[in-house]
């Protein structure tokens, strides 16, 4: 069947954690993986990732095209230096078009979102998450691993690393980047979001849930209600079916009833807090942690409880 | 009139019928049941083909909306040609499981044989939100692809298209011929109007024959995501510090 290959997360040479997280669903693959990590100069999150439990080799792959993201190039790099098998990386926003390219270049299948390996026996949400899907594998693959589902590997390992350069023509050119507007971080990347609903009542009253976000240095998100009747509050704060999908550690979810399009952007969050004034909310069927309140007398609490402990 | 130097834009949009974002997904046998879902055109197609039309607004073409699907996908290119496109076209498959690699096989194929020189569609579909398609169908094709793009300025030759990244917005060039995947923010896409209508109901799918790609994937079930165990829940505010507590002890996620 071939080798396992791993594609590490790695921006402007930065190692992204889920990176371990791939390295263990290989493992549950059946084998120990080669991890190619790309970069204008991967050298050091080549070493760390040679530390992975696990890890057979590392190819560090220098190359200029990986100075701006061009889906083309990188994937044609990339695909220089893999052997033929089954390729594994992040379920990142370039992570998932990567990997459909991949696929397409090495007549393989591309699967997504992967939440299980047993054996060739793949599971990944479908419907957005409504339901999971059970595929079974015969040939090779290229398969996104999604974060916080699989335990990271351990770093005992001393695996060897190749020094591989590549070259490889940019099609796109990137032109100027314009930067945030502000320092927010984004839903996607966030460990812990507190999103609001309609129930939070006027689009000012979002600053209460960056100051609670503040304090747990999480993301603010939004229900598709709140984004569709504010236009202060952007599309890509939300999280659902028609949003983000997001799977943080924790949770909050403010004034949401927990529509059906809402919850499936969120529902496998580890841990889930709902404050709504309605204790009917359907929100409260998929909470963890649920406090019967309005946001106006809640939030306060909150603040302070945790700007107790934590600020 | 035919001039040398002025050549149409052949544009092609990939549209996917879904069921309904609203919709409770029942599994029955193991198979989701989608008997009785309403469907509808995957949410941010409808951007894809929003910026199809402002393309061919913009520098003169033809849009061709093309799907994969059985009988039932002709709804949606009917909805599709009632907005303004001037052809739709299907490939016929059945109701059965086509594997993600198949699909872009397939749809690479048919965009070949229509001439395509930019192929527009959504970020992802509502149903499987994989996002697979628009970049499978590119490196098949051997074309660059720009993903999760929030506006375009359309020239002749290129486009100049704005794509959200980690540190902000990137401003990006691309020649034709080119995939781009689109999200929301391309202004609301257009509605129907009675005449697009009318012309629509007459309007004839082009039925097209492409060679079958065998994937490597097969369904062994659909399930429903597993049950929470019920959560603790509190009536009031006064018990905000003990949920607090709890997600430091228990949850250890604070």
């Amino acid at each position: 069947m071939g080798e396992i290959i791993i594609l590490a997360d790695v921006i402007n040479n930065v190692l992204k954690e889920s990176t371990s997280e791939v390295v263990s669903a290989a493992i549950s693959l059946g084998g120990n993986p080669i991890v190619i990590v790309p970069g204008t100069s991967p050298d050091a999150a080549a070493s760390t990732v040679a530390t992975f439990d696990g890890v057979t080799s590392v190819i560090a792959l220098q190359g200029d095209c990986f100075a701006t993201y061009d889906s083309a190039a990188w994937c044609e790099a990339i695909a220089s230096v893999s052997p033929p098998g089954h390729l594994l990386t992040s379920s990142t926003s370039i992570g998932k078009e990567l990997a459909a390219r991949l696929a397409a270049s090495r007549n393989a299948t591309v699967i997504q979102d992967v939440i299980s390996i047993d054996g060739n026996t793949i599971t990944h949400p479908i419907y957005s998450g409504k339901a999971h899907e059970k595929l079974s594998l015969n040939g090779p693959s290229v398969m996104t691993i999604r974060s916080n589902v699989f335990k990271p590997s351990g770093n005992g390992g001393s695996a060897s690393i190749t020094n591989v350069n590549c070259s490889s023509d940019l099609r796109t050119k990137l032109k100027e980047m314009v930067a945030k507007a502000s320092e927010r971080l984004d839903v996607s990347e966030a460990d812990i979001i507190i999103s609001g609903g309609r129930g939070m009542g006027s689009p000012q009253n979002f600053d209460k849930l960056y100051s609670v976000a503040g304090l747990l240095g999480a993301a603010v998100g939004a229900s598709r209600a709140a984004v569709d009747t504010w236009d202060e509050i952007p599309h890509e704060m939300q999280v659902g079916q028609t949003g983000k999908t997001v799977n943080p550690s924790l949770y909050i979810a403010v004034g949401i009833s927990g529509a059906i399009q809402h919850l499936a952007g969120m529902r496998t969050s580890k841990y889930i807090v709902a404050i709504n004034k309605d204790g009917t909310a359907p929100i409260f069927r998929h909470a963890d942690y649920g406090i019967i309140s309005t946001w106006e007398e809640a939030l306060p609490i909150l603040e302070q409880e945790l700007g107790a402990l934590l600020g | 009139m035919v001039c040398s130097w002025f050549k149409m834009v052949e544009i092609v949009v990939l549209i996917k019928q879904v069921p309904d974002t609203n919709a409770k997904i029942e599994i029955k046998d193991g198979r989701a049941d989608l008997s009785m879902v309403k469907w509808i055109t995957s949410p941010y197609d409808e951007y894809a083909l929003e910026v199809a039309l402002q393309h061919k607004e913009a520098i003169g073409g033809t849009v061709t909306a093309l799907t994969l699907g059985p009988v039932r996908c002709d709804k949606t290119l009917k909805d599709a040609k009632a907005l303004g496109v001037d052809k739709i076209a299907r490939i016929d498959v059945s109701e059965e499981y086509v594997d993600s690699s198949s699909v872009q096989s397939m749809l690479a194929s048919a965009c070949k044989s229509l001439g395509a020189e930019v192929v527009y569609c959504g970020k992802s579909a509502a149903d499987t939100n994989a996002g697979s398609t628009g970049p499978g169908v590119a490196e098949t094709l051997g074309w660059p692809s720009v993903a999760n793009v929030t506006s375009i300025i359309f020239e002749v030759n290129n486009l100049e298209l704005m794509q959200p990244s980690s540190d902000g917005q990137a401003k990006i060039g691309v020649d034709l011929p080119v995939v781009v995947t689109c999200d929301k923010g391309m202004g609301e896409p257009r509605r129907a109007n009675v005449k697009g209508i009318m012309m629509a109901k007459r309007a004839v799918v082009e039925l097209i024959d492409v060679e079958n790609f065998e994937g490597n994937t097969s369904v062994i079930e659909h399930s429903a995501p597993p049950q929470k165990p019920p959560g603790k829940s509190f009536d009031g505010s006064e018990h905000v510090p003990a949920v607090v507590k709890l997600l430091r002890d228990e949850a250890n996620v604070i």
